[in-house]
């Protein structure tokens, strides 16, 4: 597949407006599925975790899982939602080998939540305000892996396998207005907006919220409208985006891909198209078509639900702060400058400090460590900080620097153990044999050693030419491999210098 | 006793004989697998005969009844029955009566199977059927026609016609049925048998493979009503594993029935003919009968009253849009991936072209003509017309009951326009097949319980009429008090039941298989 | 008379995901017509006020306790797979050719 042209992204600006709309799905995590009594865990041996509801076996009928009922609820409402005095599950009718009734129950035009939006703050501090249209309960669909062909892709596979521990596993899918005058920031306010998201969900403690696992996923639709037209042009649907930085790059892509075929004359084909994180590129996926006729209609299996004035009270009064008023009170409790705290907030970290300082560590430390390495780290590797490492291994971590077990070097190495699944950052230490030595008997050893090596040093030190002590505290450090705190080698260093018989 | 009069007791006084000690559940589930030897060659009610399994369990249900524990048995313990083949078995398999399903074994039971199971019956095999429940005749069925005991050219109704035919034909004293369009009421009436569709919610459709999901409903097939509701006791009440499962408690179906049987029991009692199903388009004969039933019930007290339900004309054509429509998705699941048939076009093909070839392969023409026709009423464009309208019916209909009920406490209509037509008699012409139903749409509309029993035969063709009765939701238990109360005096001018006088059928000889 | 013409019925028939040989098709096409027909006059009762009936028996909040029940094992559910393949239930390709 040749590389497709590109416009410069400064330049699509000045031709097109872009126009934006969301499709958040949220899995919910709660014990059970949407609509069977199956463990909500789809890790583990294939078809383990699937009653006869989950196979869509003959006869099976959904059981509507009252603790999703309440999430979608207190989501609905964290999202500035209506809850709606009467919602419906409907089926959405279509083929595919993942859905195991071939239809997906769903909520078509009575949704439990409607109408609300959600304040995003962009990078340099502005707040955009994002209409939300609805929010509605689903189940999800099975696993499909496809085995032959070159890529391990649909494209030329031989033949496919289903797994249905993932099917009926409940979600949330959240669906935005058509979201105009994002212009140039729309990148960023697409990775805000799908940020935002996961910060509320994961305040209401209703999903793990793991982009990279799958709790979170993006559709990312735009299009491009020529300035001055006032004509919306054709949409994509963007799927397959599984981090907040490919949310951004993303957007980005499809904005520049656009507007070079629409500059150069063609048309955009109304498609979904698939996000591809090792080439930075969206791929074309199924047209739009007259078989998406997904003939909806009221689930005769399941009746209406109508929550109780009271249970939405309940669910309102126990909503966690808004993200707004979160990020005023852990700015200030940490006491950051308005740019570490930006910088914190844009990282997508929020979450991670808090879980991070909540576990001990100082805020400043636990900044450091996240902005920092973990957040190169996790550049390298092209995958979410939070993916690689937990807020109490960085906490633990922090812990053991400033018990002067660790240095920042060591550290770093340690971090590297964790992050390829050794273990704790104290069985790292241990098993990679990295502390700070703290017996000062193997260290005047070496230290003695390496002065008697280099008498002219030895009587350099003597003479009170303290800077000469450096050639043997590189010595002695280099024999530790490391392994030393460099400040107390020099003071070793300068009190046997002091001290050795002449 | 002997096996002849073991098939020939009600499951009443089967169950009444096994309390007592005075017959074994092995020797009664035994006279029952030699009659279906015997008589299923030409009948084929069956698709499936359990016998080790039935002689096993019935063999440990004797053990249970000689211990301490026997006791605690449930009043129709030991009892033999049938299963209509919609209906989910862990150890049989489970066709509903369709290619596509050929051998499939469920990994589970369905609630009602399960119920029967802990309630000590003894399941015997499963029953023939129209594909998927799809018919009003079991000629739909994909492994051949069941034929009716009363006469075996004609058609044990449908879509049930097995388990009609297997109680009318001695194989089995019970059955159960499902009734989505009649599919209980009418092979009850023309076999001359019993049928009872409950309260919509009343018994669980867990594990009864789905045609309507707002129209089916599970229910007892018998020979007599009070059989009928001794079932009914055992399948019904609440199952959280169904969302549409009403979670009251019930009254004993079976007091009912034996209030039934009481003197004067009809005394006051108000019972409405339904003026848009009586007259034109019923056979001479059914009226007939139908008429003498009502003036039994009036000379035992009951008062009868016309009843206008205006828009129960328009109840077969909101039937035949919702539940084509509801069918249409149902049946998708039926697809080759995870049970069922499976069909390779020639060379291959993708997954979606396998899924059409065996869909196409494993499907019959009625199957197909209502995913189609229920695939057009919920496309983009057509809904509003046609499955919409079709709901906004049934709010109609229901209103019509509605204030029927406010009048009387009971309706009554013939189970079906005419007797047992012939098999092939109207399989080309669907609408024909499809006015059978006439009469018992309307109850699964509405959601009310409906129940039919045999009113005599009609005097040109000596083949039985069924009546039909209805009550408010809810209320099943009034209808095993009137039809009671009628199968008794009907039954004391009859000088016995109507199937005694049924055509002796030819027995092959019984192979000790 | 029925404006069903034979195209749609194809299209049906792909929606539904059933292979219908031309005579099906054309003997499907009478039918439906017919059917439709006959059940069109639900559309003329169907006044705009009137409410719809989804469920004959009208309940609310029938919920299910978010609690583990049993699950099949992996050879309950396989086991009436057409075919199966490392715990899994295997199809052909998804798609044709490559696209
Ligand atoms: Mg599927
Ligand atoms: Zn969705």
């Amino acid at each position: 597949m040749a590389a497709p042209k590109l416009m410069d992204f400064d330049r699509a600006l000045e031709l097109f407006e872009p126009v934006l709309g969301f499709e958040v799905h949220v899995e919910l995590n709660t014990k059970t599925k949407m609509f069977s009594d199956a463990p909500n865990f789809f890790g583990g041996e294939p078809n383990t975790n699937v009653t006869p509801v989950d196979l869509g076996l003959p006869g099976s009928l959904p059981v509507v899982n009252e603790q999703a009922v309440r999430y979608s609820i207190s989501l609905g409402l964290a999202l500035g939602c209506s809850i709606a005095e009467s919602s419906r599950f409907a089926r959405k009718n279509y083929f595919y080998p993942d859905l195991a009734k071939n239809y997906q129950i769903s909520q078509h035009d009575e949704p439990i939540a409607y109408r609300g939006s959600v304040d995003v703050e962009l990078p340099d501090g502005r707040t955009v305000t994002v209409p939300i249209e609805r929010a509605h309960m689903e189940e999800d669909a099975g696993k499909l892996t496809h085995v032959g062909g070159s890529t391990g892709r649909i494209q030329g596979a031989e033949y496919s396998l289903v797994d249905y521990n993932r099917a009926g596993v409940p979600l949330v899918e959240i669906v935005t207005d058509i979201i105009y005058g994002a212009e140039k920031d729309a990148p960023e306010l697409a990775k805000a907006y799908v940020s935002t998201i996961r910060d509320i969900v994961i305040a209401l403690g209703i999903s793990d919220a793991k982009m990279e696992r799958g709790n979170l996923r993006c559709d990312a639709n735009i299009s491009l409208s020529p300035r001055g037209s006032g004509i919306l042009g054709t949409r994509t649907e963007t799927k397959n985006v599984n981090s907040l930085r490919s949310v951004e790059r993303a957007i980005r892509y499809e904005i520049q891909r656009q507007a070079a075929i629409l500059d150069a004359g063609g048309t955009i084909t109304q498609e979904t198209r698939h996000w591809h994180e090792d080439t930075g590129r969206t791929s074309a996926g199924r047209p739009k078509s007259d078989a998406d006729d997904y003939r909806y209609f009221p689930e005769p299996d399941l009746l209406p639900v109508q929550p109780s004035t009271e249970l939405i009270e309940e669910l309102r009064q126990a909503l966690p702060e808004a993200p707004a008023l979160r990020r005023r009170r852990l700015r200030e409790a940490w006491g950051f400058t308005e740019l570490e705290f930006r910088d914190v907030v844009n990282s997508g970290l929020l979450n991670e400090l808090d879980a991070t300082v909540a576990a001990g560590a100082s805020p400043q430390a636990a900044r450091k460590w996240w902005t920092g390495e973990i957040a190169r780290l996790a550049n390298v590797a092209g995958v979410d900080s939070a993916s690689l490492v937990s807020a109490e291994q960085v906490a633990q971590l922090i812990e053991l620097i400033e018990a002067g077990t660790l240095t920042d070097r060591l550290a770093r190495q340690v971090l590297e153990g964790v992050i390829a699944g050794e273990g704790s950052p104290a069985e790292v230490v241990d098993s990679r044999g990295l502390a700070v030595v703290s017996d000062d008997g193997a260290l005047i050893a070496a230290i003695d050693e390496a002065l008697a090596a280099q008498p002219d040093v030895l009587a350099k030190i003597r003479d009170g030419k303290v800077q000469a002590a450096g050639a043997v505290i590189g010595a002695v450090m280099k024999a530790m491999r490391g392994s030393a705190d460099a400040a107390r080698v020099r003071e070793l260093v300068l009190e046997r210098a002091n001290s050795a018989p002449e | 006793m002997t096996s002849t009069d073991l098939i020939r007791l009600t499951a009443a006084e089967l169950a009444d004989s096994l309390a007592a000690g005075d017959v074994s559940s092995v020797d009664a589930t035994r006279a029952h697998l030699d009659r279906i030897d015997g008589v299923d060659g030409d009948i084929h009610a069956f698709l499936h005969v359990a016998r080790d399994a039935a002689l096993a369990r019935a063999g440990e249900i004797d053990r249970i009844r000689a211990s301490e524990d026997g006791s605690s048995l449930g009043p129709l313990a030991g009892v033999p029955l049938a299963i209509k083949d919609v209906l989910c078995t862990l150890d049989m398999p489970s066709t509903a009566g369709s290619r596509i399903l050929e051998g499939w074994i469920p990994p589970y039971d369905a609630t009602v199977v399960r119920k029967i199971r802990d309630a000590h019956l003894v399941p015997l095999g499963k029953t023939n059927m129209d594909e998927f429940a799809m018919g009003s005749s079991t000629e739909h069925s994909a492994y051949g026609p069941t034929r009716n005991p009363w006469d075996l050219d004609r058609i044990p109704g449908g879509s049930g016609g097995g388990s009609a035919a297997a109680v009318s034909a001695f194989e089995a004293p019970l059955a159960l049925g499902s009734d989505t369009g009649g599919s209980i009421r009418q092979p009850a009436a023309v076999t001359g048998s019993v049928g009872m569709k409950p309260t919509y919610g009343g018994v669980s459709r867990y594990g009864a493979i789905a045609l309507a999901s707002s129209l089916d409903q599970v229910g007892p097939v018998s020979r007599t009503v009070l059989d009928s509701a001794l079932l009914h006791d055992v399948i019904g009440g609440h199952d959280p594993r169904d969302s549409t499962s009403i979670p009251d408690t019930w009254p004993s179906m079976a007091d009912a029935a034996r209030a039934g049987q009481r003197e004067g029991a009809l005394k006051g009692m108000r019972v409405g003919v339904v003026k848009q199903l009586t007259g034109d388009g019923f056979q001479s004969g059914v009226t007939q009968r139908f008429t003498e039933a009502l003036a039994v019930l009036e000379s035992a007290g009951a008062e009868v009253v016309e009843i206008s339900a205006p828009n129960f004309e328009y109840a077969i054509a909101a039937y035949y849009l919702i539940l084509p429509a509801e069918a249409s998705s149902n049946l998708a699941k039926f697809d080759s991936v995870r049970f069922g048939l499976r069909v390779n076009p020639p060379g291959g093909g993708t997954v979606e072209q396998v899924m059409s070839a065996t869909r196409d392969a494993g499907f019959g023409p009625e199957v197909k003509r209502r995913i189609i026709l229920g695939t057009y009423a919920l496309s983009a464009g057509y809904y509003d017309a046609y499955y919409g309208s079709a709901q906004k019916v049934r709010t109609l209909i229901q209103r019509d009951f509605d204030n029927a009920f406010g009048r009387v406490d009971v309706l009554a209509t013939p189970s079906a326009p005419t007797t047992a037509f012939r098999l092939g008699e109207k399989l080309d012409d669907p609408l024909a097949m499809y006015l059978n139903d006439l009469t018992t749409i309307p109850a699964n509309l509405a959601g009310v319980p409906g129940i039919g029993l045999p009113i005599g035969l009609a005097p040109e063709d000596g083949l039985p009429v069924g009546i039909q009765f209805m009550a408010p939701a809810r209320s099943d238990a009034r209808l095993y008090t009137v039809g009671a109360a009628l199968e008794q005096l009907l039954e004391e001018s009859w000088g016995g039941s109507l199937l005694s006088r049924a055509p002796e059928l030819a027995t092959a000889t019984v192979g000790g298989r | 008379m029925s404006e069903i013409s034979a195209e749609q019925v194809a299209h049906l028939a792909m929606l539904a995901r059933i292979e219908l040989s031309p005579e099906e098709i054309a003997s499907l096409t009478v039918e439906l017509g017919s059917i439709v027909d006959n059940v069109a006059k639900v559309s003329a009762v169907a006044t705009p006020d009137l409410p719809a009936t989804s469920h004959p028996i009208p309940l609310v909040n029938v919920f299910r306790p978010d609690v583990v029940g049993e699950t099949l094992t992996q050879e309950q559910a396989l086991s009436g797979a057409p075919e199966a393949h490392d715990g899994r239930f295997r199809v052909s390709a998804i798609l044709g050719e490559e696209q």
